[in-house]
């Protein structure tokens, strides 16, 4: 990109990160309309590229593209905060490469190879075939090698700045979870109550916890930059964030445990902490609308700006109000497995993440396109904004429907048999929402490509006008 | 553990604020300082109480617990009835009878078992189906998908082999061929040592005890 001049080499990375970040959300999204399809009509692709697989590559490639998209914004804002360049800036763009070279290798063996024999090489070479962390063993341990490269980069700039202080401390002490976490996944277990017990400790406290409030240190930083918010006020409210996120996301947990053979007290543990997970993200609407107000909707950065209103909003409805819909145990009971949980999960991970990493690439875009205190703005932006937004409700509201006949009839009152699940499916509540859904996920689709068009021209035009 | 959820909750909250009010005495609640304390101190306690549950959970779900069976179970008749003790549906441990004509032992059903989880990993099978209602939403539950009557009211007589697992094994290696709706599954190429071996999985994941999920399984009578 040009006009990069100014710019930290970390941030030069930063750039390097969302680039593929957004390359990766594309795949994600034409996997994800195959899948739709397939819905519609099962013969499209069978055999050669089987449901499994494309959804494989549909949540995957999601994982990825908000991860990368979360490890630019550290490395934009971290010289920023330490006022300083990255230190070992060198390796960290070795581990870039590497894992991009990584990444490719496991998406060609996913869509080339696709299966293994039942042994162990299987899952070190080709998949590990659990939901969400299908990734190889090798790719695993590259993974977390990768993550503590950027961890010694974050740990070492703090350091040497002296700052570890405020949210610096809690990006620290996060990114070590994350990689604690991400351990406990990676290992074979012939009991499946004890596989899926450690395998939530990765996938819900990844998503429910540690990004949630990397997400709250990333959000912090967007509105210093975009609306001049304080430092403390920010500092006061990320603290409130990780008390409430990690005071009910942690045994939040528990709500994955109702149903897969561990103790019965973990239906009353994860029921009642996990209706309070929405806490934290009421927290955050009263921030958002608190800074809003104060600053009376004055920002340099409009885009940035909405996409942190939405994202509060977003994280609310999606994560909260969607997912305490189906989080108690009387409820989930009949309602787990099925499209309700997808009608959650696109909601909750659209409000949560893909609005956070949007508002940090603007907040970004605005400083490498346009002079300082200038104002980044255009008509674009805001189509993609309510297109975006009008899809994504446009796609969960029918997997809600749908998910609605799977509780109902599949669950209720067929008792979830094989026939069962098939009556549901062949109901006109979840025949014909297939259909809405993959009207509104082509709509998604073309936003995304108005959204790629904004992000490489927004802020261009303007700043030769200035100039 | 003897406490209750009510109990271990209770308990947890109460330590995040007591601990948390003694650290905050004199601190202004506006100042960020204040919430870094609770900050702290719920992640340690929560984090905390998690381990010590983890602990006791991983010992109740251990192999031959009451909980999650020994791989032998499959040696056995299994079902899912309804408990009026506890309110919801149990898997019940039967009579014994033979799996694939014989008597496992405890090494040869556990290798089998070991088999069976290696195959369904390697051929994603969570990324269509659900196992213990969690996976994806393309194919069939098959948390309890050994007692599905569907199994004996049409593939077998479809296929016309003697024994349920026997009807499972080879659909399982041929689905595309007996299909049974406009959605196939496709050809996994299951040698019939591993078709064998997820059968035996499936049956033994079906005397987990999963706290009652699937409600009422094969009881409805919309199923057949």
């Amino acid at each position: 990109m040009k006009e990069s001049k100014g710019l930290y080499e970390s941030q030069k990375l930063a750039i390097g990160y969302w680039i593929v970040a957004i390359c990766l959300f594309g795949v994600q999204l034409i996997f994800g309309l195959i899948i739709s399809y397939q819905y519609i009509q099962p013969e499209f692709l069978h055999k050669f590229l089987n449901f499994s697989i494309c959804r494989l590559l549909h949540i995957n490639s999601m994982i990825l593209w908000l991860l990368f998209g979360f490890i630019g914004g550290i490395y934009w804002f971290l010289p920023l905060e330490t006022e300083r360049e990255v230190v070992g800036i060198f390796l960290g763009k070795i581990a870039f490469i590497v894992l991009i070279a990584a990444v490719s290798i496991v998406v060609l063996v996913f869509l080339l190879v696709q299966i293994g024999k039942g042994e162990m090489l299987t899952l070190w070479f080709i998949t590990e075939g659990r939901e969400y962390i299908e990734a190889p063993r090798w790719a695993d341990i590259g993974i977390v090698a990768v993550f503590s490269i950027i961890f010694f980069n974050v740990f070492a700039s703090i350091w040497k700045a002296k700052k570890l202080k405020g949210i610096l401390w809690v990006l620290i002490v996060d990114l070590l979870a994350i990689i604690g976490f991400y351990i406990a996944g990676m290992f074979f277990s012939p009991n499946i109550s004890v596989d899926q017990f450690w395998w939530w400790w990765v996938v819900h406290l990844w998503v429910e916890a540690t990004w949630e409030v990397l997400v709250g240190v990333l959000v912090g930083w967007v509105l210093m930059a975009v609306l001049g918010t304080p430092r403390k006020i920010v500092e006061g409210w990320l603290y409130l964030e990780v008390f409430l996120i990690f005071g009910t996301g942690i045994l939040g947990l528990g709500h994955h445990y109702f149903w897969i053979g561990a103790p019965e007290y973990w239906l009353g543990i994860g029921g009642f902490f996990s209706a309070l997970e929405p806490l934290p993200l009421v927290a955050m609407i009263v921030h958002a609308v608190y800074d809003a107000g104060v600053h009376r909707l004055k920002t340099i950065n409009k885009p940035a700006f909405f996409w942190i209103v939405a994202q509060a909003f977003g994280n609310f409805i999606g994560a909260g109000v969607w997912g305490f819909m189906h989080t108690l145990p009387q409820i989930n009971l009949y309602s787990h497995g099925t499209q309700l949980t997808a009608a959650h999960g696109h909601l909750a991970f659209f409000g949560a993440y893909v609005a956070t990493n949007l508002a940090i690439i603007y907040t970004a875009l605005q400083r490498i396109r346009l002079p300082e205190e200038s104002l980044l703005d255009g008509t674009l932006w805001k189509w993609v904004f309510i297109g975006l937004i009008l899809a994504m409700l446009g796609i969960t509201a029918p997997l809600t429907v749908a998910g609605f006949a799977q509780t109902f009839i599949e669950r209720a009152v067929g008792g979830s048999t094989w026939q069962a699940y098939i009556d549901a499916q062949l109901h006109p509540w979840f025949k014909e929402s297939m259909i809405w859904r993959m009207g509104f996920g082509i709509m998604f689709f073309v936003c995304y490509l108005l959204l790629v068009t904004d992000l490489l021209t927004i802020g261009k035009r303007k700043a030769t006008h200035q100039q | 553990m003897k406490f209750g959820w009510l109990e271990i909750t209770l308990f947890s909250i109460v330590l995040v604020v007591v601990i948390s009010a003694i650290f905050v005495r004199g601190k202004n609640w506006l100042e960020p300082g204040f919430w870094g304390v609770f900050a702290i101190v719920s992640s340690l306690v929560m984090f905390s109480v998690l381990w010590l549950l983890t602990f006791d959970t991983l010992k109740k779900i251990s192999f031959g617990s009451a909980r999650v069976p020994s791989p032998t179970v499959i040696n056995h008749k299994i079902g899912f009835e309804y408990d009026p003790d506890k309110k919801r549906y149990m898997p019940t441990i039967g009579e014994e009878e033979l799996f694939f004509g014989k008597k496992w032992s405890e090494q040869e059903a556990t290798q089998l078992l070991t088999k069976g989880k290696l195959v369904i990993q390697s051929r994603n099978c969570m990324d269509c189906h659900t196992l213990l209602g969690n996976g994806a939403y393309f194919a069939p539950d098959l948390t309890k998908s050994w007692l599905d009557p569907k199994w004996q009211t049409m593939i077998q007589p479809m296929i016309g082999v003697a024994t349920k697992e026997e009807t499972m094994a080879k659909w399982l290696q041929n689905p595309e061929y007996y299909g049974t709706w406009q959605r196939r599954m496709p050809n996994l190429k299951l040698t019939e040592e591993e078709a064998k071996a997820v059968v035996g999985y499936l049956k033994f994941m079906s005397a987990i005890d999963t706290n009652g999920f699937p409600d009422h399984f094969g009881k409805s009578a919309a199923t057949f």
